[in-house]
């Protein structure tokens, strides 16, 4: 195990990581490019950030975006918790696994699926297309990574720990809130993480159900793209690129942190 | 039993979801495949998936899907293997899986930039000398975008199998005189390949939906059960089709996760 990389091995690597990085670079760096086009640098300028910030109809559309992912990830968030509590709370592991899988069916299931099926699901409900049905198929499709994070905390928890709750004279909902909340919080944190990451990041699903006139980001980017090269789209790129970058972080700590307390060491 | 009404009444959000969101859907696909495009109840969306036309596609789609995943997993497999090996592996591992964090949309619009007439790739053709080519629009192109989105999500599964790998297996199988060939061979590939299974499907399922590339990287050239699906939905608003294709698309998946399929331990 202790044998270094060859040289070979380390320029494999190098190689990789240039691959992955490469393209999100060339976006950021063009997105300064006086010349507008995505080749021929012709000079430093900050002018499609400037154009950016004056297109309402885009702010709009980022604000749209934000409001759906933080709503989506708050409410996946609650329903997801409500539903590992259920599953864990199974005694049977027949039914346990049979509401796991329904569980995971919308994580394995291809994005045009969901789509093409909440489609129907919104058109026969007689739910207008708009900003309700993004914000419940972000939910709906939320949910079950919510659960898929939270139920290993739940699992990790001794029952004894609720035991000695209910002995003490706690109610159900002072177990609850007391007891079980606070020891799963970092579980609850990174499904609700995840869930605002699959809300931001999705374009398919939203594709189908948008409609006409609201939007999200990813299709608006998207309708632009179809239209070929615009500067404006690299100066986005740039922007969410930082602020996926800091989201990053935050989860790297959040996480770390988890780790830390788990293990209940230092690092 | 007020007790167990009160814990039923609390788990009602997840049940909905579960009834809503995730059988309804598969439940209204089906239904809708039974029509066709007047409306009227008929199996012709059956009889017309199985003329040449559908099935070309089908097996079209599945070529491509089987090409993504072959090549993902032969890039993936020695960049996970490497990886292991490095000193800060989690932090290395954190970095390869931030790209597929950036919003899909802003990467494939990156890659048009990249391999327009005009871009990069080209320019670098010109300098070696082939001179430049027609690289947008191409299957090369589609394929390359592809894996490029991919790799992260079969690197992660790889990277955990092989991180959970005891090293002294190696170090036993190195004394008893096995080469370094037959050591992987024999040793840590058969103790990996769950992760490799898990790989395989979490790529190739979405690559035969893909539907979003085919239009901004493959020019409408390529043509996956999931554009095919789209087509249907959005444009042609053949819902009775579609919802044929999907059937089909859903019980692919079924057969994949079943053959791909670990699931002792849970998720």
């Amino acid at each position: 195990m202790g044998n270094k990389l060859s040289p070979l091995s380390k320029a494999f690597l190098v190689l990789i990581f240039l691959i992955l990085y490469a393209p999100i670079f060339f976006l950021v760096f063009y997105s300064f490019n006086s010349g507008g086009t995505m080749y021929d640098f012709k000079g430093f300028t900050m002018d499609w950030y400037k154009e950016l910030f004056k297109d309402t109809r885009l702010l709009i559309i980022v604000l749209n975006t934000l409001v759906i992912a933080l709503l989506s990830a708050l409410i996946a968030t609650v329903i997801g918790v409500i539903g590992a509590i259920g599953i864990r709370s199974f005694t049977s592991s027949k039914a346990k696994n049979t509401v796991l899988s329904l569980n995971n069916v919308l994580i394995v299931s291809p994005d045009v699926i969901i789509g093409a099926s909440f489609l129907i699901l919104f058109t026969m409900a007689g739910i207008k297309l708009g900003f309700y049905s993004v914000l419940l198929s972000h939910i709906a499709f939320s949910i079950p990574i919510v659960v898929l994070l939270v139920l290993p905390k739940l699992q990790e928890m001794s029952p004894t720990l609720i035991d000695a709750a209910r002995d003490l004279g706690a109610s159900r909902w002072d177990v609850l809130t007391k007891v079980v909340l606070p020891y799963i919080l970092p579980g609850i944190f990174a499904g609700f993480f995840m869930a605002l990451t699959y809300s931001l990041d999705d374009f398919a699903v939203t594709f189908f159900v948008t409609g006409n006139g609201f939007s999200t980001l990813s299709v608006e980017i998207y309708s632009l793209a179809r239209r070929g090269i615009s500067l404006n789209i690299n100066a986005l790129s740039t922007l969410l690129f930082v602020v996926t970058l800091l989201l990053v972080i935050v989860y790297y700590f959040i996480t770390q942190r988890v780790r830390q307390t788990g293990m209940g060491g230092k690092r | 039993m007020r007790n167990n009404l009160s814990k039923n009444i609390f788990f009602i959000p997840y049940v909905l979801w579960i009834a809503l969101f995730v059988i309804a859907p598969i439940l209204l696909i089906l239904y809708y495949s039974f029509f066709d495009i007047e409306g009227n109840l008929s199996l012709v969306n059956y009889q017309k998936f199985f003329t040449p036309v559908y099935l070309k596609m089908t097996l079209s789609s599945f070529w491509y899907a089987f090409l993504i995943t072959g090549i993902s997993l032969l890039v993936a497999y020695p960049t996970a293997f490497l990886l292991t090996k490095t000193k800060h592996k989690q932090l290395w591992l954190l970095l390869i899986i931030v790209p597929s964090w950036i919003n899909l949309l802003l990467k494939a619009y990156a890659f048009i930039g990249i391999f327009g007439t005009y871009g990069v790739a080209n320019g670098f053709l010109e300098v070696i000398g082939i001179g430049s080519q027609q690289i947008l629009f191409t299957d090369f192109s589609f394929i390359f975008v592809s894996v490029y989105i991919f790799i992260p999500f079969m690197i992660l599964p790889i990277f955990n199998a092989l991180d959970k790998l005891n090293p002294t297996l190696m170090d036993a199988a190195n004394d008893l005189g096995a080469s370094r060939w037959m050591t992987f061979r024999r040793v840590i590939f058969p103790l990996t390949i769950d992760g490799v299974k898990t790989g395989c499907q979490v790529v190739f399922i979405p690559a035969l939906s893909l539907f979003m590339l085919t239009r901004l990287i493959a020019g409408n050239r390529v043509i996956t059960l999931g554009t095919a699906i789209e087509q249907h939905f959005l444009v042609t608003q053949d819902w009775g089709m579609g919802s044929t294709i999907a059937v089909f698309l859903i019980i692919i998946m079924f057969l994949i996760m079943f053959v791909t399929g670990n699931r002792k331990q849970g998720v």
